[in-house]
């Protein structure tokens, strides 16, 4: 069983416990140890690194200094929240790379006995984990109720692959790490062209014009496409889109009824736990329904290796080879048998 | 793009006074010594305390060569040479940094600070990166102090390190280590 | 002793040192007066017997001097305290050479690049100054007279790559007079040329230009074209290589052919053509690339052949007229001998996949350059139709990306030197077809060739909108009005300074070129060396780029970095002419810096054998001793480092001469006396320097 130091962040002690609930159940089926940082702290979201530096930082790196402490045997820090992730990240690489910032950090630290040589710890996201330490492979293993005529839209909201400052996200722009991953739990996993857009994050509460606008659009698209809920990796991806539906539908005169869930409830609902038990109906936009299509299609067939590519009509021009295909067959040629 | 970070030039009154290391420089034909013909075309400054050898190729460095800069009063010698993937003569500047991490680790336990012994990879177009370069370990040398080899090493470890030097055949088993690291079934 | 051979001088060694100002470039930071009078003094011991200083050492006063000393004083060693070898060392070799002395025993020991032009204290440059002289004087005490090698030279010549670089390479030679083997990896010779359409700047007909040169390859007398064969090995040296070359099966009869196709048009198998048609169209199983190849000979696609899957079908077979069809035939290893190899194994282009946001391989519509190129090409999948994915319909609205791949820190930093004049040809081809909105988007404009401009002005007359600004992305999720069943570029307009979404219904990318997937493995099969990204490195980036290191290896075209048709063939032209002028020679002559082992030194343990990426290095299980070949040995010294017996020596660098150089070095401290000499296990209390090896190693 590999351990990790947990950081929850404040989200997932309220409006987030869906998420809560489903990663621990799913992370304990998996072997994955999450213990969690002891007397950890806020991470200051995304507004107090606006407002002053230092004492953002400082916020900040108490818990890697409590998580380095605590540790046993060089366990990586593990957050759930890509804004957590992505504040633990940073000071981790700002600390590193101004020594007047590490000085500051280190002599607030200093004030609560506590030291953080920056670059100790090693900072992780738990959709990562799941995608590089447990593997897909460990991931199919525990299906036992494929997601099977559930159609969703992955969505990993901003901050996640980006910047990314310690190159873990081979692609920056269009991960296709949750497709893959909601795939392998037998759901139907539209090509959701917004993954990576912008869910408004505190502009809800600031400038709601621009974050109704945001999340408006990451709505139309889910629906336009037909998705049936979308599916996140941050509670506050989550809570934007879930909560503000009403009001921007008042606004908007749309009737946008959309649900979005964490990915560790789909994957939970998958592993056979109950759905109830994973968070469902927490929701403010009751997911409930939609969850019920859940096996309702049939398994798809199997897509033949070296596949036939598309090509809906005789004139048509072929489509080009995927990616993972490699370089091609020694031959240079595509088989496609026109008879 | 001169800017290259200088170190204060000694004037010729602390020279007397003020520790000034002597730093022997390796380079290679192709590439560092190109890179400091070019600082000198670009008049970028670095400090005066390096003195450079060319050699065709790092692969050249024998180690035996760093041994002797400190037998000579050197304080620090830095091995430069092509960047990973770029050595004129394919691949030998690998084998420079192989002989490199081993002389490092064999000096170290004769009780030589590691810093004395640096590799530096320099293309023939970085001119400021050479300079940058010689100047830090410059600065880290004289940080450092004079190379702090005993005036007599037998008589602090009771050792005769001349008769054990010759008994063991002299170069040969000094370069043992990094001798049995080139050997052909290693080198695959 | 080590060197070459004996220490000439048996008796006294009396040294010449010449310490130049070159005006105030080293006067200036350095007392060059004070230098050459230290030298004279301090350095008497030495063997110094005259120190001079002048304005211009390289002037022909100052190089008289020179010839002077040696022919009134008996000097036999010459040191020259000037500026930076590469620039001057064989002047000073030459004069050495006039008055009658060995070159070899002449050294130039630079004072100004790596002293005068980068420090700016007098006192401590002059210091430096007569340290790096003292050095200068130690190596070439150690100095041996050495003596070039005369190699003979293979007139026959081997071309690897049939592109237009190849191409003209090979007719430059053949024209001459002397043989060349073409060898080529795919069916047919062409290279990327023969996917074209048209040419930048004056929109010639790729295939009227080029298909004449591929004939005149084809049909030379002195051309023997090896299409769909590959070399396997390369051994031996600059004027005696001999290379192995694998001929794949073609399974047909090449000489009973005759080139008419009905094979072609019989086989029930089509595939799809990744290489030719860039994956835009299809071809049959057994195939000639494209109408005008050369040789017009089809080859069987081994794995999508019906009769090799299933064991039945033969269709070709049952209908060629010859009876050329050869189903058993099996793969050929011939062995060339040639003298020279001029490689223009060309590029391949940046994998659009890679760059996930512009859509590629996923949107439809979108395009890379050379699937492009198959559009507008009248013998493409669409006769020249440009048209969407669906075959049918022409788009209204074009957008075209500049630098896909290129100048982008996430993928290649570099410049691909061809896609603004590549994008600015699809823009006018599209507008001139289809007259459609066509949009460009660049980071820089740069057309800096003949006529490159002017095709600038020209298309942005035509009415070409040009956006300066590299594209976010390009998405399928509109949501304005008018993007509805588009394509959107979101881009931000650094000339308007504002952020624009641009509908489109195609989007060409102008991907960059990338050395080919295997280039690594190729340079190193011929010896030769690679940047950091896979590039073929010149001899000399400005003054020799068609040579490499590699004595009798030349490289032109693409293999060493990205470059348009002009300056390919103008570097096909470049690399014939070097070496038509060594066939012409006969013979070359060799630098003699070189090692050499000493076989009665030697005890076989061969750690040396497989440090040598030249192979220079060959086992004689016989004697079990090593032997260096000095044709192929290229000098970088390393197996002379290893070696644990000290039995190879290296001419030029050998252990003396660095050891006492180093020891020269340090003959003055920082502060201009002696420093501390340690006692430090190598040098046993005396210096080395003025020992021979066996004294050192016994």
């Amino acid at each position: 069983m590999s351990r990790y130091m947990y950081y929850p962040g404040c989200s997932t002690e309220r409006s987030g416990r869906a998420y809560r609930e489903s990663l621990s159940a799913v992370c304990d089926r998996l072997g994955v140890n999450l213990v969690e940082i002891e007397d950890w702290n806020c991470c200051g979201a995304t507004e107090y690194v606006g407002v002053s530096l230092s004492p953002a930082y400082a916020l900040i790196a108490r818990n890697l200094a409590l998580a380095e402490a605590a540790r046993e045997n060089g366990e990586p820090v593990v957050a759930s929240c890509s804004a957590c992730y992505l504040n633990l990240a940073k000071a981790n690489q700002y600390m590193r790379e101004s020594p007047q910032l590490n000085a500051h950090v280190n002599t607030a630290l200093a004030a609560g006995g506590l030291h953080y040589d920056p670059g100790t710890v090693e900072v992780r996201h738990l959709l990562e984990v799941v995608m590089h330490d447990v593997g897909l492979d460990a991931v199919r293993e525990h299906v036992v109720k494929p997601l099977q005529g559930l159609r969703v839209a992955p969505y990993l909201g901003c901050m996640l692959p980006r910047p990314d400052p310690d190159h873990r996200w081979k692609n920056h722009e269009r991960p296709d790490d949750l497709d893959r991953l909601l795939a392998s739990l037998g759901a139907e996993v539209v090509d959701y062209p917004l993954k990576t857009e912008c869910c408004g994050g505190h502009m809800t509460q600031i400038a709601p014009k621009v974050g109704l606008e945001l999340i408006k659009r990451l709505i139309d698209e889910a629906e336009r496409q037909q998705a049936d809920m979308m599916v996140t990796v941050c509670p506050m991806c989550q809570i934007n889109i879930d909560a503000y539906q009403g009001e921007l539908n008042a606004r908007f005169h749309t009737k946008h009824r959309m649900p979005i869930v964490f990915f560790t409830q789909l994957m939970g609902v998958a592993f056979g736990f109950d759905a109830k038990a994973m968070g469902f109906g927490r929701e403010l936009t009751d997911a409930r329904a939609a969850l019920r299509k859940v096996g309702t299609a049939p398994e798809p067939a199997p897509v033949p290796a070296g596949g036939h590519r598309p090509r809906p009509d005789k004139r048509a021009l072929p489509m080009p080879r995927p990616l993972d295909d490699g370089n091609g067959s020694a031959s240079g040629a595509t088989s496609e048998v026109v008879r | 793009m001169n800017a290259a970070p200088v170190s204060p030039v000694p004037t010729e009154v602390d020279l007397q006074t003020v520790f000034e290391p002597t730093v022997i420089g390796f380079t290679c034909n192709w590439c560092s010594y190109r890179a400091a013909d070019l600082a000198g075309t670009a008049r970028t400054k670095y400090p005066p305390n390096v003195r450079l050898i060319r050699l065709m190729c790092s692969g050249r460095l024998d180690p035996a060569f760093v041994l002797k800069a400190f037998a000579e009063g050197a304080d620090a010698v830095m091995i430069t040479g092509c960047h990973p993937g770029e050595c004129h003569y394919i691949e030998q500047n690998l084998k420079a940094l192989r002989r490199f991490r081993l002389l490092r680790r064999t000096l170290e336990a004769l009780g030589i600070e590691p810093q004395r012994v640096q590799l530096v990879w320099a293309s023939a177009a970085e001119g400021v990166h050479i300079a940058a370069e010689i100047a830090r370990v410059t600065d880290e040398v004289r940080a450092l102090g004079p190379l702090d080899w005993p005036a007599d090493a037998a008589a602090d470890t009771g050792i005769n390190l001349d008769s054990a030097w010759e008994a063991t055949g002299g170069q040969e088993a000094e370069l043992a280590p990094a001798e049995a690291e080139q050997a052909p079934e290693a080198d695959r | 002793m080590s060197g070459n051979g004996t220490t000439p001088a048996e008796g006294e060694i009396r040294i010449g040192v010449y310490v130049c100002h070159c005006g105030s470039n080293i006067a200036g930071t350095v007392d060059v007066v004070e230098v050459a009078r230290w030298a004279g003094e301090a350095l008497k011991d030495r063997g110094v017997v005259v120190a001079r200083e002048y304005k211009f050492m390289c002037s022909s006063p100052g190089q008289e001097l020179i010839t002077d000393d040696i022919r009134d004083l008996g000097l036999n060693r010459i040191v020259v305290a000037a500026c930076s070898p590469h620039l001057h060392e064989s002047t000073f070799r030459g004069a050495t050479a006039r008055a009658g002395l060995n070159p070899y025993l002449c050294e130039l020991v630079s004072i100004r690049e790596q002293d005068s032009w980068v420090h700016s204290d007098r006192s401590a440059a002059t210091t430096k100054a007569k340290a790096i002289l003292a050095g200068g004087v130690e190596r070439v005490r150690r100095n041996v007279p050495l003596d070039p090698i005369d190699v003979d030279i293979n007139p026959a010549t081997l071309v690897v790559g049939g592109g237009i670089a190849g191409i003209q390479a090979a007719l430059e030679i053949a024209d001459a007079g002397f043989h060349v083997y073409m060898v080529e990896r795919e069916p047919s010779i062409g290279g990327h040329m023969a996917q074209f359409d048209k040419t930048f700047p004056t929109l010639d007909c790729a295939a009227c230009i080029l298909t004449p040169r591929m004939v005149t390859a084809g049909t030379h007398p002195n051309i023997t074209l090896m299409t769909w064969s590959e070399v396997t090995r390369v051994e031996g040296y600059v004027g005696n290589f001999t290379v192995t070359v694998r001929k794949k099966a073609r399974y047909v009869d090449a000489d009973l052919c005759t080139g008419c196709g009905v094979c072609e048009e019989k086989c029930p198998k089509k595939v799809i053509d990744e290489t030719y048609e860039a994956g835009l169209g299809y071809r049959k199983a057994i195939y000639t690339p494209f109408a005008q190849a050369v040789p017009r000979v089809p080859v069987i696609d081994r794995e999508n052949c019906t009769y090799f899957e299933k064991g039945t079908c033969k269709a070709c077979e049952k209908f060629c007229e010859k009876a050329a069809i050869r189903f058993d035939q099996q793969d050929e290893e011939l062995t060339l001998q040639v003298g020279n190899i001029i490689m223009a194994t060309g590029y391949d282009i940046f994998d659009a996949r890679e760059i996930a946001q512009y859509g590629y391989g996923r949107l439809p519509n979108v395009f890379t350059s050379i699937e492009f190129e198959r559009l507008s090409n009248s013998a493409g999948p669409t006769n020249g139709r440009i048209v969407l994915r669906d075959g049918v319909t022409e788009p209204k609205t074009v957008g075209v990306i500049h630098c896909v791949g290129s100048r982008d820190r996430n993928f290649q930093n570099y410049c691909s030197a061809i896609c603004c004049m590549q994008s600015l040809k699809f823009a006018h081809l599209v507008k001139e077809r289809t007259g459609a909105t066509v949009y460009n988007f660049y980071i820089d404009m740069r057309t800096a060739a003949k006529g490159y401009d002017e095709f600038y002005q020209r298309v942005l007359e035509e009415g070409t909108l040009f956006v300066r600004g590299k594209p976010a992305e390009v998405t399928e999720a509109g949501r304005l009005p008018g993007e509805d069943g588009k394509m959107v570029i979101q881009v931000e307009d650094t000339l308007a300074g504002r952020q624009r979404r641009i509908p489109v219904d195609m989007v060409v990318l102008s991907v960059g070129l990338k050395p080919r997937s295997d280039a690594r493995e190729v340079a190193t099969r011929f010896g030769i060396s690679s940047s950091s990204e896979g590039w073929a490195i010149e001899k000399h980036p400005k003054l020799d780029p068609v040579a490499t290191m590699t004595e009798g290896v030349f490289i032109a075209g693409c293999v060493s970095g990205p470059k348009d048709i002009p300056t390919s063939v103008a570097q096909g032209a470049a690399a014939a002419a070097r070496v038509l002028s060594r066939i012409q020679n006969k013979s070359i002559r060799l630098e003699p810096i070189k090692a050499e082992i000493h076989a009665e030194h030697c005890s076989g343990c061969r750690i040396c054998n497989g440090l040598c990426p030249f192979n220079a290095i060959s086992f004689d299980s016989v004697l079990a001793v090593s032997s260096v070949n000095a044709a192929m040995c290229q000098g970088c010294g390393t197996c002379v480092a290893a070696c644990p017996a000290g039995a190879i020596s290296g001419s030029g660098f050998s252990d003396e001469q660095v050891m006492a150089q180093i020891e020269g070095l340090l003959r003055i401290g920082m502060n201009g006396t002696a420093p501390d000499r340690r006692r430090f296990p190598v040098a046993s209390g005396e210096t080395t320097g003025d020992r021979t090896a066996e004294e050192v190693r016994a």
